[in-house]
């Protein structure tokens, strides 16, 4: 299907949306280097609120999936201004306000357990990986809203194979990033961190499992999970695991926070279901931003085409 | 201070504050700045409202005497008023959203859901105390039954922190915050009347009956 080469495009290469806001560009452009930029940096951290430098950067070239809804999507300003992200606070306006000086670069995701090559990958060699797509999928949380957003990336299978997991390999566990001290709001969340999520290895092989980079034409915003996450549009939003820095393929299921927190009302496989309610919650309906009313939950959250076969023959409500 | 409590231009003004979050909710409304999720953000505002105004109402009697100011049951009425009046919002926010009007999905979702149920208990415990808030009402009740009706709102507070406690996620401060709040103000009046009782006792055995308190 979208078998191209990939583009020799790096995390530098993408065209910045606003250069003269990009203080570390600015001083790397004008050779501020060594001690004299790292004293430079110190003394504009003090005189520029850092966030005017995480704006966004622009993608270019995307390619278009088969996979996307022509469903309305919601707007970035909405997608990134109402978020579950308990490591920067627990209510939805917090990530936008607290996740401004996330430190997201330099960054690495390790590639570890049951592989032939483990590895680990930093952002600019996993977007020289496979071609940019645009997906548009559904995106369904637990909390009964839902929103349509554009996200940027390309299916995990791509990195999956490429570190050539060994017969014992069912399981992909994947973790959030974590430091207390960049995330000082994650103490109040009730649940532990960092975060933890899996699929399992079918699963995270199914293509529509998208390892995302961007969204909207742009890279990620730090409350979105930049600068890499996870997106399995079959499942409740928070098996999408945010600003990841481990993948580890391993033979035993692997522990979910969430379920960890409550195997009651939190199964491992989460996918989707009208049919299974929250114990304290039907989730039968779903509220799409913006929106008034409420609309009906689809199984698989619409998908059931590309994934209900991994699941045949199994009780999805033991294994919801 | 007497004079100031007992003002009608206070009353007035107390009256204003209690109605500026229900104003800052329609401004948004106009303004279309309710957030991404406009249903969400007026049914958290009201029900935050709601728990908020019968803290305000329950601390009244406290305040009135630990502060030696009996002159603040005056606002008593209108507080819990408007605690009824948030949790009607907040109500209707389900009831129309949440549910389309649709009375028979309602009541299988007030069966179903636990802390629905509580917070649909709270609500409706609190409907006869807002019919019989009126002085004519005290009246026929009589000051006794009226009072013992009354109580009913420690009830409904109660509930309505169990509400809030089961709807949360996993943070709980929140709703722990206004569930010591109401268990300050509930343990306060267990403990004023054990010291009533006691002084009654005292009182009787002098002969004498202590003075009837028309507060709670
Ligand atoms: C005295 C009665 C009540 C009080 C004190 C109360 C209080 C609250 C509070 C504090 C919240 C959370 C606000 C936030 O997160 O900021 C809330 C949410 C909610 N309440 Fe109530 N409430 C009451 C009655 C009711 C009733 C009668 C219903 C419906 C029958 C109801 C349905 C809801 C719903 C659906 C939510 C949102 C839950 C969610 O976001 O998942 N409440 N309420």
């Amino acid at each position: 299907m979208l078998i191209r080469k990939a583009p020799d495009l790096t995390y530098a290469d993408i065209t910045p949306r606003s250069v003269y806001l990009d203080r570390r560009k600015f001083l790397r452009a004008m050779g501020l280097v060594g001690a004299t930029a790292a004293a430079g940096k110190g003394l504009f951290d003090l005189a520029w609120p850092p966030e005017t430098a995480l704006a966004a950067t622009q993608f270019s070239g995307l390619i278009k999936s088969p996979f996307s809804t022509t469903e309305k999507q919601n707007t970035l300003n909405d997608v990134s201004h109402y978020n579950n992200f308990y490591e920067f606070g627990s209510e939805k306006s917090d990530p936008a306000k607290n996740a401004q000086n996330f430190k997201t670069s330099p960054w690495t995701v390790s590639v570890e357990g049951e592989v032939k090559t483990a590895r680990k990958f930093t952002v600019d060699e996993i977007l020289k990986l496979a071609p940019l797509e645009e997906r548009i999928y559904r995106h369904r949380c637990v909390e009964r809203w839902s929103i349509v957003v554009p996200w940027i990336g390309f299916s995990l299978s791509v990195l999956l194979k490429l570190v050539e997991p060994t017969p014992k390999a069912r399981y992909v566990a994947f973790q959030t990033f974590y430091d207390p001290r960049q995330m000082p709001e994650a103490k109040y969340g009730g649940i532990d961190f960092p975060y933890v999520e899996g699929l399992r290895l079918d699963e995270a092989m199914n293509p529509l499992a998208l390892l995302c980079v961007g969204m909207y034409g742009e890279t990620l915003p730090p409350q979105d999970g930049a600068p890499v996450r996870m997106v399995i549009p079959w499942k409740y939003g928070y098996k999408s695991i945010k600003s990841m820095v481990k993948i580890r393929f391993q033979e035993k299921e692997p522990p979910t926070t969430w379920n960890r927190y409550s195997s009651s009302e939190y199964g491992f496989y989460s996918n989707v279901n009208p049919n299974v309610d929250h114990p304290r919650w039907s989730q039968a309906k779903e509220r799409r931003l913006g929106e008034i009313f409420t609309r009906n939950t689809v199984i698989f959250n619409g998908y059931g085409d590309q994934v209900a076969s991994m699941y045949n023959g199994m009780d999805l409500k033991k294994f919801h | 201070m007497r004079a100031i409590l007992v003002s009608k231009w206070t009353k007035v003004a107390i009256f204003i504050f209690c109605l500026m979050p229900f104003g800052d909710l329609v401004w948004r409304i106009i303004k279309s700045d309710l957030g991404a999720n406009p249903v969400e953000y007026l049914q958290h505002a009201t029900g935050d409202w709601t728990i908020r105004f019968l803290v305000f109402t329950l601390s009244i009697t406290p305040f009135r005497k630990l502060l030696r100011l009996p002159d603040l049951i005056r606002f008593r009425r209108m507080l819990g008023l408007f605690a009824f009046f948030y949790v009607s919002l907040h109500f209707l926010t389900y009831l129309g959203p949440d549910q389309s009007f649709d009375l028979s999905a309602m009541w299988k979702d007030v069966a179903k859901r636990p802390f629905i149920t509580v917070g649909f208990a709270a609500f409706v415990l609190l409907i006869p105390l807002a019919i019989t808030s009126t002085t004519g009402w005290i009246r026929r009740l009589g000051g006794k039954r009226w009072q013992l009706l009354h109580r009913s709102i420690y009830v409904a507070a109660v509930c309505g922190v169990i509400h809030y406690y089961w709807l949360v996620k996993s943070d709980v401060r929140k709703p722990l915050f206004y569930g010591a709040l109401v268990g300050i103000l509930l343990l306060w009046r267990l403990g004023n009347w054990f010291f009533k009782k006691g002084s009654a006792v005292a009182a009787k055995l002098s002969a004498q009956r202590a003075p009837a308190n028309s507060s709670q």
